[in-house]
């Protein structure tokens, strides 16, 4: 595959980040602020857009930044499997940046110009990490994604929130620090390199199996973003933050920079057929699966709406990494595509979660009996939402699902078409009750009730938007298929 | 070997300076800024053309008085001691600018006192690098080190009983090494390096040679502060007068170490069977994990930013020395690498308590609330700072950290590799402690925060200088290992 050297995958990851000194700059002019937030996320979507038919075209785009290590260049490139997540980050960011405004100026929240400069650069460590082209750029853009998010999940600068903050940094900066760091120093001191490759760098080198069992664990856990257990405490912890962050960062964009890492140094660290040669896919697919049951069975419990959310990306977020664990063609396409499909299914439910709070102030789940019939489109939206994380027609989550199930079956391990299947029931157990509840119980507080109405358009539109994206990843799901084919086997 | 004599007029000018500083600032104090700060522009300007002429045509010497070695005195420059050269003149040059003002504030009418001390200080750094000469390099230690005691003393409070305490174990360290260099001169009869490398291995004699080099190198250790000879590091450098801690903080561990490399490599060699036994390399090794993890652990205790950061010092002179007996080049090259940017993150973050120090009168965590909504400009150069100290890319910290802790792996010396990425760990919750404190807690009600204001523009520039620095030679660190640090490692590696 060729790579034509193009400076616009930088343009696509500066954008925003050069975007947030005029948000600074305009604090005291909000309707500007945010003028500038609109039009940076309209700019960064276009950029990636313009750069898809080329990847589509089995093309790609390189950029290289400085050298820095001798071999190991600070380095961008554009392939299928970082267009795949910049496609999903920049388009979802560009609607959250809508909500925002609905929810932030709803509620009068305090720090705002912090709140989207933070963001913005947020969303520049996004891109950055889906196009880094070696594993050391992939990892200052992963701790740039880190410490942007610290002040949006401290944000309400309260006791509780500055003790998330703290848990926060200490997972996952403590994990890639202590973990993800050594490890990406011994492949360098294995490979001489850190290049993502199709086939992955490591095999030929001659590193006995246990070193590679070694490596591949602590980067399972040192990419703590990805909500491995037992390193997923953060993730509730973080929900302290504004819903809009909870909705992008933390259903999407944080998460899956945790996952897509993993995923990078799965197919290209190590590769697949390396991973099968030594016989080290079950230790991904028994932690993956683990944390997929345990974090279905918490999420059961919760009865804040957001925790229950939080626990549920949990599990969902390591279905990706089971399907890539399972090491087989259709497995690990089932495992990158759940990174889109989640995404929309998962931000429409934040976006309501958010919603019921700007409009009734409602955070338990037990106090919103009978809200649907106050708020109808929220509720369907979550409707939408939900079963597309089941992973039922015809909502976008069936197709990665079924892929998922798919490979488990193609990998001959029905235990893991077992953990499938149970965790499916599970997701209907604790979402479906929402619903329901929500559109035929009888509402606990009349009183209180009888002001409820829908919240702002600002809010409204870009659930629905979103909700309708994952019926829609049903019916054409074709680009992401695309892109997950051609990341897989170019 | 050529010879010029440019690199001999860096270290005059700050010499010659201080005299006309001592002077002319006794009349007049609107004189001592423009003298100090154009000496020490002139050896900055010098000491790079010095490192271009060096990376040109390769090192060269000259010899004081035109005696030539080994009975003269002789002044070399190479790769290593150019940049040596470039990194003390430049930062001494950043420090001065915010000196200035610390110093008006803390010790007015004695400021021709303090820029005398200061000035001679610098000349004896520089000195330090330059010289070929076993003897002088103890001549020029304690130079830098008497310098260092009056600026010390010249502190509020319990300062001239911190100096004292300094003075003492300075003087046990200065002591050692000069036993040991009269072993050398007793076995070898001569007292230049280069001379000294070529008698060694010519005679016998390995238990007196090797107790030369132990003495010298513990002799070196307490003048680092290497755990635990550091007792005296934490107070000094708390105590010492604001000006005066931000020159000896960032350079006076860093020149030692170098001392170290030049003891180890130039007048002995790798060939060396002392250097060579494991037993010694390992143990060391160990000691520099013991003494990253321990003096991390003491800086965990600390509630003033300013004792937290020396003990921080402490925890990286651990990290060099670790590097430098890694004994592999990639070891080596983190080493040097880390001499520079160690410097350069600790003069940051020295320069941004410096300006806190200006206009809030105290760093300890309490009266740190809130500060970032007074003073953005100075906390977000500390954010980089802090930054660096951890070790997140691109900041220059990381790269340093990178080379030491491969060559960690590749030595296989684990228990290192463990001690820095804990440190770095540690760091992070000091640092973010003090994010947190100064970023997310409300305003301090008691310490009346309404007057405060940003540092003045002649602390602000050094700041904002330093913090650009780390994360451009961070982003450079490619080019300035490949072109400078691999030339300026030792023979042998």
């Amino acid at each position: 595959m060729s790579y034509q050297t193009s400076i616009w995958p930088l343009a696509a990851v500066l954008i925003s980040l050069i975007g947030s000194i005029p948000i600074m700059l305009s604090d005291r002019n909000p309707n500007l602020r945010e003028s500038w937030t609109i039009l940076i996320a309209l700019g960064k979507v276009v950029i990636v857009a313009s750069l898809l038919p080329t990847v589509l075209a089995g093309g790609g785009f390189e950029f290289t930044i400085v050298e820095v290590i001798p071999g190991v260049p600070l380095a961008l490139r554009v392939d299928a499997m970082g267009m795949f997540f910049a496609l999903v980050a920049s388009i979802l960011w560009f609607f959250t940046s809508v909500y925002s405004i609905g929810y932030m100026r709803a509620l009068n929240e305090h720090a705002q110009t912090r709140y989207y400069a933070s963001f913005a650069v947020a969303i520049s460590a996004t891109l950055g990490v889906a196009f880094s082209a070696n594993l050391l750029t992939l990892y200052l853009f992963y701790e740039m994604l880190s410490l942007s998010t610290y002040p949006l999940v401290t944000h309400h600068q309260d006791a509780e929130a500055r003790q998330s903050g703290r848990k926060y940094l200490t997972y996952i900066l403590g994990t890639s620090i202590g973990l993800a760091l050594p490890a990406m120093l011994i492949v360098y001191s294995l490979a001489g390199t850190l290049d993502f490759k199709i086939g992955g760098i490591l095999s030929g080198t001659g590193a006995s199996s246990q070193t590679l069992a070694l490596v591949l664990v602590l980067f399972l856990f040192g990419f703590a973003k990805s909500g491995l257990m037992p390193f997923h405490g953060w993730l509730p912890a973080a929900m302290v933050a504004p819903t809009p962050v909870s909705s992008f960062l933390h259903g999407v964009a944080v998460v899956k920079v945790g996952v897509f890492s993993i995923l990078r140094v799965i197919f290209h660290i190590f590769g697949p057929e390396q991973l099968l040669a030594v016989n080290l896919g079950w230790v991904i697919t028994t932690l993956a699966s683990i944390t997929i049951l345990v974090a279905s069975l918490i999420a059961l419990t919760q009865d804040n709406l957001k925790r229950r959310l939080a626990y549920s990306t949990i599990g969902q977020l390591s279905y990706m990494i089971l399907g890539a664990g399972m090491l087989t063609a259709v497995g690990m396409t089932g495992g990158l595509l759940h990174i889109a499909m989640h995404a929309f299914g998962k931000i429409t439910l934040f976006f309501c979660a958010g919603a019921i709070f700007v409009a009734s102030g409602k955070k338990y789940i037990s106090q919103m009996d009978g809200l649907g019939r106050r708020m109808p489109i929220t509720y369907l939206a979550f409707m939408f939402g939900s079963i597309s994380i089941i992973g039922m027609p015809p909502l976008g989550g069936f197709i990665s699902k079924w892929n998922l199930v798919l490979g488990a079956v193609s990998s001959d391990q029905m235990i893991l078409l077992v953990v499938l299947l149970t965790s499916t029931l599970l997701n209907a157990a604790y979402f479906l009750p929402i619903v329901y509840r929500g559109f035929f119980a009888e509402s606990s507080d009349p009183v209180f009730d009888e002001g409820i109405k829908e919240a702002p358009l600002f809010c409204l539109i870009p659930l629905s938007v979103t909700a309708c994206a994952s019926l829609a990843l049903f019916f054409y799901p074709d680009i992401f298929l695309r892109l997950a084919r051609l990341a897989l086997f170019p | 070997m050529s010879t010029s004599n440019l690199h001999v007029y860096v270290m005059a000018a700050p010499l010659l300076t201080a005299f006309f500083v001592n002077l002319v600032g006794r009349v007049s104090k609107a004189w001592i800024a423009p003298l100090t700060l154009g000496c020490l522009a002139f050896s900055s300007a010098a000491s790079i053309i010095v490192l271009g002429r060096v990376m040109a045509y390769g090192g060269f010497s000259y010899t004081v008085g035109n005696w030539q070695a080994p009975y003269g005195i002789e002044l070399v420059v190479d790769h290593l001691s150019a940049v040596m050269l470039v990194l003390i003149s430049v930062v001494a040059f950043i420090a001065t600018m915010s000196a200035l003002k610390s110093t008006s504030q803390e010790l007015p009418d004695q400021e021709y006192l303090f820029f005398t001390l200061y000035l001679i200080l610098i000349a004896g750094l520089l000195g330090l690098v330059l010289t070929a000469d076993a003897f002088n390099l103890y001549v020029l230690l304690e130079i830098t080190s008497i310098t260092t005691y009056g600026l010390i003393a010249m502190g509020k409070g319990r300062a001239p009983l911190a100096s004292f305490n300094y003075i003492i174990m300075g003087s046990i360290g200065a002591s050692f090494y000069l036993l040991g260099v009269g072993y050398l001169y007793l076995m070898t009869g001569s007292l230049n390096m280069a001379d000294i490398a070529q008698i060694l291995p010519t005679i016998g004699g390995g238990a007196a040679i090797a107790t030369a080099l132990a003495f010298m190198l513990v002799g070196l250790w307490v003048k680092m502060a290497f755990f635990p000879l550091h007792g005296w590091l934490p107070n000094a450098y708390s105590l010492a007068p604001t000006g005066a801690a931000i020159l000896v903080a960032p350079l006076m561990t860093k020149v030692t170490i170098y001392l170290m490399v030049r003891v180890m490599f130039t007048i002995f060699s790798v060939d060396l069977l002392f250097l060579q036994n494991p037993a010694v390399q390992n143990g060391i090794v160990w000691a520099a994990a013991l003494a990253i993890i321990c003096a991390s652990s003491l800086a965990l205790a600390q509630r003033d930013l300013k004792r937290m950061l020396t003990y921080i010092i402490v925890a990286e002179v651990g990290y060099m020395v670790g590097g430098v007996w890694l004994a592999n080049s990639t070891g080596m090259t983190g080493a040097i690498l880390h001499i520079v940017n160690d410097a350069l993150m600790t003069l940051c973050l020295f320069l941004a308590i410096a300006a806190i120090l200006y206009r809030l009168g105290s760093v300890e965590f309490d009266s740190l609330q809130g500060i970032y909504r007074k003073m953005p400009i100075t906390m977000a150069a500390f954010t980089v700072g802090a930054f660096a100290m951890i070790g997140i890319p691109p900041t220059a910290g990381f790269f340093s950290k990178w080379y030491l802790l491969l060559g960690g792996i590749e030595a296989g010396q684990w228990g290192y590799v463990v001690a820095l990425l804990f440190s770095s760990l540690v760091n992070a919750v000091l640092f973010f402690r003090i994010i947190e404190i100064g970023y997310f807690h409300k305003d301090g009600e008691h310490h009346g925060h309404e007057k405060l204001a940003e540092a003045p523009l002649s602390m602000q520039i050094p700041l904002l200088i330093s913090a650009t620095a780390l994360i451009v030679i961070g982003l450079g660190s490619g080019p300035l290992v490949e072109k400078i640090i691999k030339l300026a490692l030792p023979v042998g590696f």
